[in-house]
């Protein structure tokens, strides 16, 4: 016998009256190789979401997971957890702090391309949204059997976060509209 | 929202609400309008973080000792186990909570209804779950509060609650609620889950035996995490 599970409801917009678990730095400060990863998030009127928690989810450089259901041969960093969290500002905006996971398995004998597991909770969202952050310009990207599950470039496009310098990423995210960003079924 | 949305939400979710539900406003302009992407499950979604005691302070469980005075209200405790679809426990696995206090208001500086703060109450708890799945919070019985939803809307008094479970595909958010609630029949947010057997599942019991004697009331709630795992439902 199966239990029904128990159903989603919103975050609701007071979420942040308890701080977040983790916080928005997967690495610390001066870590070699460090990215800074910034976003806003949008609605459907091009406003900003100012009552967002962005989680993100990662291997680490090797392209491992730090979970027992990751059994590859690859070195495991035992200060990076590869999870992280941060509530939007004012603004709608989120950063993070961390560095370019390596290359995952992904079904099959494919690999895919380095990416981070993204999820939206906000007011307003009745269930987690779950999208991903691809890296601008990683060759790896052509091959990624999720990137090339989407055949309409616009849409795909919305998964790549843009390189705006040497070590700083930018992510929007947009929950509706003409900018939609890719949310995945899972 | 269209049809091939609703046909997938509905693949993916026998029990979750739709992202679009006109009932509940700010859905309106934050619910995607495109159709979700089916994706293979990968490693990427088989993993997810994992917490420990390190994560969790010794009285983050209770929330009428986070501060040098007891908050005002009726003492409750909130207890259950979080299970999987097969009803087997889901030990050591990050709980936390967030509610109003007694009068129906948050600690928090959006939060403009015109009823008291109260210095005592910060309303925010976290706990892990043992190796029976079980947890147990020490808490206040949370007020209602009005919202801007539509007119005279008031929220029925809830507790949220923010669970991982062993990988992403179980990370869930959601709230309980309280049983007899007369708002209860008026919260589109809780009416957004189609089904009223789900519904059912956000609403605790009254439970005499966690209850304790001349000092606070009990209610139990199970909380089931579903994942891939998840078979269809029998009932």
């Amino acid at each position: 016998m199966s239990l029904i599970p128990t159903p989603s409801q919103t975050i609701g917009p007071f979420f942040a009256v308890l701080a977040p678990v983790v916080g928005w730095q997967l690495v610390p400060p001066g870590t070699i190789g460090a990215v800074t990863v910034t976003g806003t998030v949008f609605d459907g009127a091009g406003a900003p979401v100012p009552d967002a928690l962005i989680e993100v989810w990662q291997a680490n450089v090797t392209g491992r997971y730090a979970h027992p259901a990751d059994t590859q041969e690859k070195l495991l960093d035992a200060d990076f957890s590869g999870f992280g969290q941060c509530y939007t500002d004012a603004d709608g905006c989120f950063r993070f702090l961390t560095v370019k996971p390596g290359e995952v398995p992904g079904i099959g004998d494919t690999m895919q391309a380095p990416h981070l597991t993204v999820s939206v909770f906000a007011r307003g969202l009745l269930k987690r949204l779950a999208t991903r952050m691809y890296f601008a310009g990683e060759p790896a990207n052509e091959r990624d059997p999720v990137l090339l599950s989407i055949s309409d470039l616009t849409i795909r496009e919305t998964l790549i976060a843009r390189a705006t310098g040497a070590a700083t990423l930018r992510f929007d995210i947009h929950l509706q509209g003409e900018q939609e960003t890719a949310f995945f079924a899972i | 929202m269209d049809r091939q949305t609703d046909f997938a939400s509905a693949l993916n979710d026998p029990v979750d609400p739709p992202y679009l539900y006109a009932g509940y406003r700010s859905t309106l302009l934050r619910a995607p309008s495109r159709p979700l992407i089916p994706i293979a499950h990968t490693l990427s979604d088989f993993t997810g973080p994992l917490f420990g005691p390190e994560h969790v302070g010794s009285l983050d469980h209770d929330l009428t000792r986070q501060h040098e005075g007891e908050p005002l209200g009726q003492r409750i405790i909130v207890a259950g186990r979080v299970l999987n679809s097969d009803g087997e426990p889901v030990p050591r696995t990050l709980v936390e909570i967030w509610q109003a206090n007694a009068a129906g208001r948050y600690a928090h500086a959006e939060d403009q209804h015109a009823a008291p703060l109260d210095p005592n109450f910060s309303g925010g708890g976290r706990c892990l779950t043992d190796e029976s799945g079980s947890y147990r919070f020490v808490t206040i019985q949370p007020g209602a509060y009005p919202w801007l939803n539509a007119p005279n809307a008031w929220r029925p008094a809830h507790i949220h609650f923010s669970l991982y479970g062993p990988n992403l595909t179980t990370r869930l958010i959601t709230q309980m609620y309280f049983p007899g609630d007369p708002l209860l029949a008026y919260d589109p947010i809780l009416a957004s889950i189609p089904d009223p057997a789900a519904r059912e599942r956000l609403v605790s019991k009254f439970d005499l035996d966690l209850t304790e004697e001349g000092w606070a009331l009990g209610y139990s709630w199970d909380i089931v995490l579903h994942g891939p795992s998840a078979t269809p439902m029998v009932d």
